[in-house]
């Protein structure tokens, strides 16, 4: 349990991974890396797939990385409509991670360009809910 | 190239909205017109494969329910998912029970009914539509996900709104001519001028991709009817072989996704293994069918499948090389975007077309010069999912 406190609307309230909101709660964003062979994850994952090892710590996600693309709804699934427009986008970063997540609504569409410096920072929504975005740099 | 395995029977359904039947008579639509067309009775088939996106069906395990309507039982029957490309994927596993010489002809039917569920269900499905833990909650859908790949791709490559227009009106070209596409109109220019009030083409719908640039959804079936060599022979005068298969599979989440500006990495890796098999070269395909759920899809899968280098599928559509006379004619019955997009059935649709074109048999859209190599790219999810699918005579 946990789980469904994540982002603007959970879908899933069971995870092993649901530490992942109460860092979120702390104001870290981290994903998970394998003590065995040192794999790195992001999104988080309790059992690593390149050694099946189920021995699994969290790393911080590094704040600088470069947004690799982004798009801009106009619509949104039911229960997310009162949020159009928003944008979300993928961060990448040196080392190979990669981060999904909305962009910041202060972020006005002629201010976001391909390529551009970002950061993440974890958020929180008016109804207690917690989530992370991007932001400029 | 080996000839062990050929399609003997094509059908479709019209593609519509809101089909006036239940799941088990839209099954029978395009069943009915393929076993007319193999000429042969249900005491022929050895098995049958279904095909759907389950979010849709009201009914639980249809494999079973639809066999009985079709006359199909007591030859066993089971269900195959891979979301928009179900029935590629069925025919790859149909393939794989004829060349085991486990079966001898096996029917592979998809279907969707997506008018089965009401819209505010379908709004609430599409939610749900990707990874439901870590992408789904940022309120993702279907077009955003395209729309991430056509903002990389367009930033470095230099594709335009007016290039991907462009394929739409390719589409509409062929969507008029195409008299079991759900979109019957022509497209011009003029339907994605934003400063024309009448212009329902050029509302963004996740930027940069438009209303136009996105598919029709649609009811539809497909059915393929395999076969092995001696019982393809035996009832077929032109049976179309399949020469090569390759599919692959990709990450669900976003972040786990290689360079988005390379477009889809199910679809060349899934063209490789296929061309692979097939022995033959992207320059040896007369006639392709493209998964073209958006317009920047069609433009990737040109890369994809080696009709153009990297970055440079938009001269294709600039050239007109895509066109039913042009060097490589692809979505000649109008593509996914005016065809329709009734996902389960999407895959069978491009391989009947495929099939009718290598047969000379596809009528007003028939690619001249008697083609003899055709292709089906067929994509589940958002390239999640990926079969190449090459055909011969
Ligand atoms: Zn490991």
């Amino acid at each position: 349990m946990g789980f469904e406190k994540f982002g603007r609307k959970s879908f899933t309230g069971m995870t092993k991974t649901a530490k992942f909101v109460d860092l979120l709660a702390e104001g870290k964003i981290e994903g998970t890396v394998c003590k065995q062979c040192g794999a790195k994850y992001f999104p988080p994952r309790a059992d690593c797939a390149a050694c099946l090892s189920k021995d699994m710590d969290w790393f911080e996600m590094p704040k600088k990385g470069k947004l690799e693309t982004y798009t801009i709804a106009y619509y949104a699934p039911y229960g997310f409509e009162k949020d159009c427009p928003y944008t979300m986008g993928v961060v990448e970063y040196d080392g190979g991670l990669k981060l999904f997540a909305r962009l910041s609504g202060d972020l006005k569409p002629e201010d976001i360009k391909v390529g551009m410096d970002v950061s993440i920072r974890p958020i929180k929504y008016e109804d207690g809910q917690l989530s992370f975005e991007i932001t400029k740099a | 190239m080996a000839k062990d395995v050929a399609v003997i029977g094509v059908g479709q359904s019209n593609f519509v909205r809101g089909y006036e039947g239940s799941i088990r008579e839209l099954a029978f639509e395009a069943f009915r017109e393929a076993m007319q067309d193999a000429g042969i009775t249900n005491k022929d088939v050895d098995a049958s494969v279904f095909c759907s996106a389950p979010e849709y069906d009201k009914q639980r395990s249809p494999a079973g329910v639809l066999a009985e309507y079709l006359g199909l039982i007591p030859q066993p029957t089971f269900y195959v998912e891979t979301v928009c490309s179900s029935s590629s994927t069925g025919v790859k596993v149909a393939y794989s029970m004829i060349k085991s010489g486990l079966h001898d002809v096996v029917v592979v039917l998809g279907f969707q009914k997506m008018s089965e569920i009401t819209s505010a269900e379908s709004q609430e499905r599409m939610g749900r539509g990707a990874d439901i833990q870590w992408e789904a909650p940022f309120g993702t859908m279907m077009p955003a996900y395209y729309a991430l790949y056509a903002q990389a791709y367009m930033a470095k490559n230099g594709l335009t709104h007016d290039d991907l227009m462009n394929v739409r009106i390719k589409s509409g070209t062929y969507g008029q001519i195409n008299e079991r596409a759900v979109y019957r109109k022509g497209v011009k220019a003029s339907d994605f001028d934003p400063n024309n009030p009448d212009a329902r083409m050029a509302a963004p719908v996740a930027w940069p991709l438009r209303v136009g640039d996105a598919c029709a959804n649609a009811d539809g079936s497909s059915c393929i009817i395999l076969a092995n060599a001696e019982k393809a022979k035996a009832f077929s005068k032109k049976p179309v072989w399949i020469l090569g298969i390759g599919a692959a599979s990709e990450a669900v989440n976003m972040a786990s996704r290689p360079d988005f500006s390379k477009g889809l990495s199910v679809g060349y890796k899934a063209a490789e293994q296929a061309y692979k098999m097939a022995g033959i070269k992207p320059s040896d395909v007369k006639v392709a069918e493209v998964h073209d759920c958006f317009t920047i899809a069609e433009i990737m899968a040109y890369e994809g499948l080696g009709f153009a280098p990297m970055g440079e599928g938009k001269q294709l559509i600039r050239e007109k090389a895509t066109y039913k006379e042009g060097r490589i004619p692809v979505n000649v019955d109008g593509g996914l975007l005016s065809k329709g997009h009734p996902i389960g059935a999407t895959g069978g649709s491009q391989i009947r077309t495929i099939v009718l074109q290598l047969r000379g048999e596809a009528g007003p859209m028939q690619v001249p010069g008697e083609p003899d190599i055709g292709l089906v790219h067929n994509v589940g999810g958002v390239g999640l999912y990926g079969n190449v699918t090459i055909f011969g005579r």
